[in-house]
């Protein structure tokens, strides 16, 4: 079992007729994500090369109309990609996965509001993020899917490439994961972290979790405040930017020391604070996990 | 992105946010001609000449002053025009001061801050102010968090004259004060909203013995992924206030950040990036940057990469550490050759490659034939690279 997504899961893809998104959907029908159509305003009927068995439909509603669709993911580009996702909430996708990069705040903040206010029970999870991915049932997003292998661990993370490097040393370590989920390296975002730890606590088959954090805003600290209150299960984190200059953006948007606050110091204490395991580098994030199961 | 306060101050009169009278000189003919216009202007015998940097605290390194005579005034353009300008955000090599902004002297009666950011908790637009002007708001967050007061602002009515009242009457203001008061929030937010603006901080706001209420200072910062739809915005980019080789790197779209150390970082994602840096300090070394060469780099760009990073004269070893995801290890390899062909390799140079065609990869760097150190995993790259620097 698993976390919001799984076998049951079948795909919209908005976006599908491009480069990008072309790309992924062959990725994700190869690794065996049950994809359904292809959303592309102006496309309908139109066939992707290679993609020959997805429909193309003009709108979400249409889609989801005719193919039953349960779950999206979006690889529109930056400008249209926050209508991409109100299209997909207002059309009754209860999942939506962000991966474009680069959606401007204002947005990303009305976006935001919409959902929350008008369609409170869809989970929105980017955007600027790698996807999620439950093993060997469905991936959704850019990661890479051979390195992840079915099992127990729960993981969620403001990374892409971190995430990769965290399932891999756990793979390696026979550990496991029942669902890894990328929230995402900009300021606004849907899933945070305490939703996704949430979600991971309350999973019967997710016995323990590891969070990946950066320096940027405080949902660290509201993670760890939630986990010591609420989390029976092992956890186990690390922290990227412990030696970052304030003041700097950091590659992702989200990834800034800013008014003094974001600092990795901080976060590490809070987890630490909540008795979560904390890995001092990142090449003993594996270890940290398994030395405490 | 940042702009200069000058640059701020005209966006602002065109919201008609108050400003004080000013002149932007970018010449020291142009600042000297700028003082008697200001004065004829406003009426005001008193000028103010500011240094136009990017980095704050320009007042503490010397950068502003306040003139009561012509001669005063002209001679702090002699003195501010051109000096190398220390602050406690430049460095010790300060920045070299280009502009200048002359403005009419006001008759304050009390300073405040004002700060439009984004809350990154509810996901909102909050607007912060306290009767603290001139101070960090940083400083009386951590000392006194009680005497900010904050207001949200809800996307889909925008900021409402209720918010303007609630926040000067908490404040302190007089009626006639709270009235001017909401004038310069609402149009401040709009300047905020309409401009993509990720910071709009006022500090000091002021009021002055005649009633006034007026930004004396501004700066404004931009959210880049709002640029492209901002074409003016764009415009009023100084990239003689930008680290050169940053400038370099955003040509190819690449994430750079130079730091003070001496182990060059080619990384791809941000996260990893951070963390290779953070590895590099465990195991007692320094990073010289952060390099995020992004998912679907093509072999063009790690070789812009990599010459970036070679031209910094403080890099004395290169470490590569790459999880192919979307991002395929032969083409690092292959950018990385190109690279070394091209500008050479004077110092050594460790490669970590995990994930995607990660074989591909590693053959295409052995029969390359050059003088790569190859890494196990993470801690085995980082090890081998602080090595070679000590």
């Amino acid at each position: 079992m698993s976390v919001l997504v799984g076998k049951d899961t079948k795909l919209i893809v908005q976006g599908m007729t491009g480069k990008t998104g072309a790309f992924h959907t062959t990725q994700a029908l190869e690794y065996g994500t049950k994809v359904v159509a292809g959303v592309t305003p102006g496309k309908r009927g139109s066939a992707v090369e290679g993609l020959e068995s997805i429909p193309v439909f003009d709108t979400c509603e249409q889609a989801v109309r005719e193919t039953g669709g349960n779950a999206t993911v979006i690889y529109v580009p930056p400008p249209f990609a926050a209508d991409a996702i109100m299209e997909a909430a207002s059309a009754g996708i209860k999942v939506i996965v962000t991966i474009t990069e680069g959606i401007p705040v204002r947005d990303m903040v009305k976006a935001k509001m919409f959902l929350d206010s008008e369609y409170p029970d869809v989970v929105m999870i980017g955007p600027n993020c790698p996807g999620i991915i439950t093993p060997d049932e469905c991936k959704i997003g850019i990661m890479p899917g051979y390195i992840h292998k079915p099992g127990k661990v729960g993981v969620v993370s403001r990374s892409g490439t971190l995430t990769y490097e965290v399932v891999h040393q756990l793979t390696e370590l026979g550990l496991g994961q029942s669902t890894a989920i990328g929230i995402g390296g900009d300021p606004v975002k849907g899933l945070d972290f305490v939703e996704a730890v949430k979600l991971l606590a309350e999973d019967p088959d997710t016995e323990s979790i590891f969070l990946i954090g950066e320096i940027g805003g405080s949902s660290e600290e509201e993670a760890a405040a939630y986990i010591r209150k609420h989390v029976k299960k092992p956890v186990a984190a690390f922290i990227a930017g412990q030696t970052a200059p304030p003041g700097k953006r950091m590659g992702h948007a989200g990834a800034i020391i800013a008014g003094g606050k974001g600092a990795a110091a901080d976060k590490i204490s809070a987890l630490k604070g909540a008795g979560i395991a904390v890995a001092p580098s990142p090449a003993d994030m594996g270890k940290t996990l398994q030395s405490i199961l | 992105m940042k702009i200069h306060e000058y640059q701020a101050k005209n966006l602002f009169r065109r919201y008609g946010v108050p400003v004080p009278v000013g002149r932007a000189a970018t010449s020291p003919d142009e600042a000297l001609a700028a003082i008697s216009e200001v004065k004829e202007e406003s009426g005001s015998d008193v000028v103010v000449v500011k240094a136009q940097i990017h980095a704050g605290g320009r007042g503490k390194g010397g950068g502003v002053r306040v003139c009561k005579t012509t001669e005063d005034a002209q001679q702090a353009v002699k003195d501010i025009y051109g000096m190398q300008l220390v602050t406690p955000q430049t460095g010790p090599e300060g920045q070299k001061v280009q502009r200048l902004l002359v403005e009419q002297g006001l008759p304050i009666a009390h300073e405040y801050y004002v700060g439009v950011t984004l809350d990154r908790s509810s996901g909102r637009v909050t607007v912060m102010a306290s009767a603290e002007g001139g101070v960090e708001i940083e400083e009386v967050a951590e000392r006194s968090p009680e005497a900010i007061v904050k207001e949200t602002i809800n996307p889909a009515v925008g900021w409402q004259d209720y918010q303007g009242r609630r926040l000067g009457f908490a404040l302190g203001l007089d009626g006639k004060q709270v009235r001017e008061l909401c004038k310069f929030l609402a149009a401040l937010t709009r300047c905020y909203e309409e401009l993509d603006a990720s910071l709009a901080e006022i500090n000091p706001l002021v009021t002055t013995t005649d009633g006034r209420v007026l930004a004396l200072d501004a700066k404004v910062n931009f959210d880049d992924n709002a640029l492209y739809r901002q074409r003016e915005v764009s415009d009023l980019r100084d990239i003689s206030e930008e680290d050169p080789s940053e400038v370099e790197a955003k040509k190819y779209d690449l994430s750079y950040i130079k730091l003070d150390g001496n182990i060059g970082c080619m990384v791809n994602g941000a996260g990893l990036a951070m963390s290779t840096m953070d590895i590099i300090k465990h195991h007692g070394g320094e990073p010289a940057n952060f390099l995020d060469v992004g998912g679907g780099a093509s072999a063009e760009k790690v070789t812009a990469a990599f010459k970036i990073i070679t031209s910094d004269p403080s890099v004395r070893a290169i470490f590569v550490n790459i999880f192919g995801g979307i991002m395929k290890c032969d083409t690092i390899a292959e950018g990385v050759v190109a690279a070394v062909k091209e500008v050479g390799l004077t110092v050594p140079l460790v490669v970590r490659l995990e994930g995607t065609n990660v074989e591909l990869g590693k053959n295409i760097l052995r029969e390359s034939g050059l003088n790569v150190i190859a890494a196990a995993d993470m801690a085995d790259g980082a090890k081998r690279a602080v090595e070679q620097v000590t």
